[in-house]
């Protein structure tokens, strides 16, 4: 498609979102011509932004009728070029959807455009007494309609899931501009196919959503936060097994390994054991006798199992120093380096250490640093690596090495992907993860439901 | 103008200053602009990709780059919560004499910066004459704000509400002035910039106060220049030089301790960008670090140096409630956020916080005057947090917030007023005195 033939369409997408949601310069198209992975910008020809339900299902008929390739698009801040258009596509922004159309208190449910930013509505939600748990790291600008597309996780993954965890029910446009409904506000629901579970990982490529219905919980009464100190990886990662063997499922189970630690001790001087081989952050949540209780068994644990230290958070001031080292950890390791190349190669959790010993020889191997911390307690970790992407050299090694990561998550029973979605950056090596048949199951499917292709065609398999 | 080829490669100079930007994105969640538009060319992150893509000569529109770097408050709320530390406002300043450079100055800019804040003589001499016919074109809008609008359509003033240029400005009333150190053995130099000098008379009153009641020598110079930042926002380097210069040979060589000024701009300017962004004679460059290195601001000052745990100076607390605007150039540039609201509650005022109290007031100096309308949308969401806040007065330590805060708040009527935080505290000392009379009522100058 060319940018002249959407550029010729301009008009007819004016009529329907307004002239002013309309944006074909230069330098507006080129401003969504990239997303946060490490990808070359792509030109859309056009950018549309529609405030309404109605216009967002005209725009996308529009579309399908000229055969226009579409990418829908809520903050770009995808990590594997998700929201990367196509060469003269339009760009379908969901910044004029952010309406919260109902919190229900009573039923246990929200219904939100794809717009809603999900730190604002997890906000609302804690408003009324309730919780909505997934917390992509990304959320105070990400979107609700760009989780579901990803199926975005977080630190809580362990215990309360991730996104899939809390999509009851959906809206969306199919090609035509067709309103299609899947699921229902209540727990139960077997009525049709799961079109809504189908949607959710679907990265724009079957259907634009329109509403999502989500699932609410009751927050938590109790936390208790912890930092373990340990002197060996492997140490730590059996710490991990043991907690979850001991019955009990921490809200957030997170670790550092050492070059992290030392990397977020020199960025916020915040008094970390620089000489640590690992160091795991805990946090217990519930009823309050049963924190108590979970948080002494896992100290014992962390005792147990060689740590060197354990420092239980007495106050709110405390326990966040304990998180601020987390949330160090991705801005402490961008600042090292130009360029920051973050993997989400997922192990199944007991597969951790010899995970962690694969990326350590990635690293020698191909010359390169590498910073690894994640979430421990469900195998999805992330290597950093750090480069400067103007070092063609490096770069090429940079490849082979992400290359090598995912090879080795595969080699040890895990994912290509635990939250980042596959996108253009891994969608040539879905085939190693599924195979043959997979790919040609899912492409029939597209085809079905898409037969001009024109939904964000080139991510994943489609 | 040169060819678009020059342009890139004098943008690649930015090269490694722009690599470290990953396009997180993380900006979208602090921007006060893009909270207003949505676009991501008003974000950090779209801009910073422009400015690649010019450099990369991947875009032609170098013009419409060049307006949307201009599209920015410059308030670095993204800098200070970037997660790869980019030095975004240090890019774009750099970004903007380049472009300024490269397309030349606006026939406006030119004449307001290169003929009347060149020329601090010229540039009162004007104000004085402009202060005296203002009456004509202007009527008032609240009577606590001290506000006007305009009489009939005037094209630069449209509907703004705006404080009046005093007709008696500082350097009238207080004049030049040179006195020894007093009991607390100190002496500044004190910098009360144009508004202040201008429009904000009382608030450099109100400093001159409190260095008396202090026992603070004070040395003001005549015929001090503007610090330069609406020069260098705009990307004029040679003015912004000159204006430092004139600045220089009045402060370098004199003995004072430290150079104190009431306005959040003049001294995230004076200590960070003239040391910084001097582009003349090397001999100066020390000259400018030192000056840099003694120059605080007024809050910050009192409440480090005149201050100490024994003498707090106890005001009768009144039934006053107080919030407080954290200036960008205050919070966000120099990280000063605890002495203001001491000196609030030192001044015997009941501080309420207001939700978002280090949100731009969408100001941003020439900001405003180029882009109106946003500005307006962006002063429209404080004056709802101050009004909601239940506070009888709005409190801040920049006179360009506080003419923001003014108009936006006129415009409501909700009979809130304006003030400096020193003027709060001057009073404070007034009061104090009161009830203490034998330490002497605090001379007004």
């Amino acid at each position: 498609m060319s940018t002249k033939q959407a550029s010729a369409l301009a008009g007819k997408f004016s009529e329907i979102v307004g002239k002013d949601n309309v944006m074909t310069s230069e330098n507006d198209r080129y401003a969504y011509s990239y997303d946060s992975a490490v990808l070359d910008p792509v030109m859309p020809g056009l950018v549309v932004r529609p405030t309404s339900s109605e216009a967002l299902g005209r725009v996308v008929a529009l579309c399908n009728e000229h055969g226009l390739p579409l990418t829908v698009r809520g903050a770009g801040t995808n990590l594997s070029g998700g929201t990367i258009p196509l060469p003269g596509g339009v760009v379908v922004l969901t910044n004029g959807l952010t309406r919260i159309l109902e919190i229900n208190e009573e039923d246990l449910y929200a219904i939100v455009e794809p717009g809603v930013v999900t730190a604002s509505f997890a906000q609302e939600v804690a408003r009324r007494g309730l919780f909505y748990p997934p917390d992509p790291g990304s959320q105070t600008v990400s979107t609700i309609g760009g989780n579901v597309a990803e199926n975005a996780g977080g630190l809580r993954g362990l215990k309360y899931g991730v996104t899939k965890d809390y999509v009851m029910g959906m809206e969306f446009w199919d090609v035509d501009g067709r309103l299609i409904k899947s699921g229902s506000r209540t727990v139960k629901g077997v009525t049709g196919y799961n079109l809504h579970g189908l949607m959710v990982a679907s990265e724009g490529t079957l259907a634009v959503f329109d509403k999502i219905i989500l699932k609410l919980v009751p927050p938590p009464q109790a936390a208790k936060s912890m930092l373990a100190v340990f002197d060996s990886i492997a140490a730590a990662s059996e710490t991990v097994a043991a907690i979850i063997a001991a019955k009990i499922v921490p809200a957030t189970l997170e670790m550092m390994d050492n070059f992290t630690i030392r990397t977020v001790d020199n960025f916020r001087h915040a008094g970390l054991p620089i000489d640590a081989a690992a160091l795991l952050l805990i946090e217990v949540d519930g009823h309050p006798g049963q924190v108590a209780d979970e948080a002494g068994v896992v100290e014992r644990i962390c005792r147990e199992h060689r740590a060197r230290e354990v420092k239980v958070a007495g106050d709110a001031a405390e326990r966040n120093t304990i998180w601020q080292a987390r949330r160090d950890a991705l801005p402490a390791l961008a600042n090292l380096k130009p360029t920051c190349v973050l993997e989400d190669a997922t192990v199944p959790r007991s597969k951790i250490p010899a995970m962690i010993a694969a990326l350590d020889e990635i690293s020698k191997k191909f010359q390169l640093t590498i910073g690894t911390f994640g979430h421990a307690g469900d195998g999805n970790l992330h290597p950093t690596i750090l480069t400067d992407k103007r070092d063609k050299k490096e770069w090429l090694r940079v490849e082979k090495a992400i290359e090598e990561i995912f090879n080795q998550a595969l080699a040890l029973g895990g994912t290509l992907s635990g939250e980042h979605g596959i996108g253009l950056a891994k969608a040539g090596f879905l085939i190693k993860e599924t195979g043959r048949a997979t790919l040609d199951f899912s492409a029939r499917l597209k085809k079905a439901l898409d037969p001009k292709n024109i939904l964000n065609a080139g991510k994943m398999a489609a | 103008m040169a060819d678009i080829k020059k342009l890139a490669e004098m943008l690649k100079k930015l090269d490694d200053k722009l690599v470290s930007c990953m396009r997180c994105g993380m900006c979208q969640a602090v921007c006060p602009l893009f909270k207003e538009t949505g676009r991501e060319t008003d974000v950090t992150r779209g801009k910073l990709a422009l400015l690649n893509g010019l450099a990369e000569q991947m875009l032609k529109d170098a013009k419409g780059v060049n307006e949307i770097v201009n599209r920015c408050l410059l308030c670095g709320t993204c800098q200070v919560n970037c997660p790869s530390g980019v030095q975004i406002v240090d890019i774009f300043l750099e970004a903007r004499a380049i472009l300024t450079g490269y397309f030349g100055l606006s026939p406006v800019k030119k004449a307001i910066f290169r003929g009347m804040l060149a020329n601090p003589r010229f540039f009162n001499l004007l104000t004085t004459m402009g202060s005296t016919f203002q009456g004509v074109f202007t009527k008032k809008a609240d009577e606590l704000l001290g506000s006007s609008c305009a009489r009939f359509n005037a094209p630069v003033v449209a509907d703004r509400h705006f404080n009046s240029l005093a007709t008696r400005p500082l350097r009238k009333t207080v004049g030049a002035l040179d006195t020894p150190a007093g009991e607390s053995g100190l002496r500044v130099a004190f910098f009360p910039g144009c508004v202040v000098d201008k429009m904000y008379p009382q608030v450099g009153e109100a400093a001159i106060a409190i260095f008396k009641h202090h026992g603070v020598g004070v040395y003001l110079p005549e015929n001090q220049a503007c610090c330069g930042i609406p020069v260098l926002t705009s990307g004029d380097r040679p003015t912004f030089d000159q204006l430092i210069e004139m600045n220089l040979a009045l402060f370098a060589d004199r003995e004072f301790d430290y150079l104190v000024t009431p306005c959040a701009s003049c001294t995230a300017t004076i200590k960070e960008l003239w040391p910084h962004y001097y582009g003349g004679e090397r001999a100066n460059l020390e000259k400018l670090a030192l000056l840099g290195k003694k120059t605080l601001d007024i809050t910050e000052f009192i409440a480090d140096h005149l201050l100490s745990a024994e003498d707090q100076p106890a005001a009768q607390p009144t039934t006053e409630t107080v919030t407080y605007h954290d200036p960008c150039h205050l919070k966000n540039s120099l990280g000063i956020t605890r002495q203001p609201r001491q000196l609030i509650a030192a001044a015997g005022r009941t501080l309420v916080e207001m939700n978002e109290a280090g949100k731009c007031c969408g100001c941003g100096g020439s900001f405003n005057v180029a882009h109106y309308e946003i500005s307006k949308k962006i002063g429209t969401a404080k004056a709802d947090n101050i009004i909601a806040s239940g506070a009888a007065t709005v409190a801040t330590s920049c006179p360009a917030c506080m003419m923001q805060m003014t108009d936006m708040l006129s415009r409501r009527n909700k009979g809130l007023r304006v003030r400096h935080v020193i003027e709060l505290y001057a009073e404070g000392l007034h009061r104090e005195l009161v009830v203490k009379p034998q330490g002497g009522l605090p001379e007004r100058a």
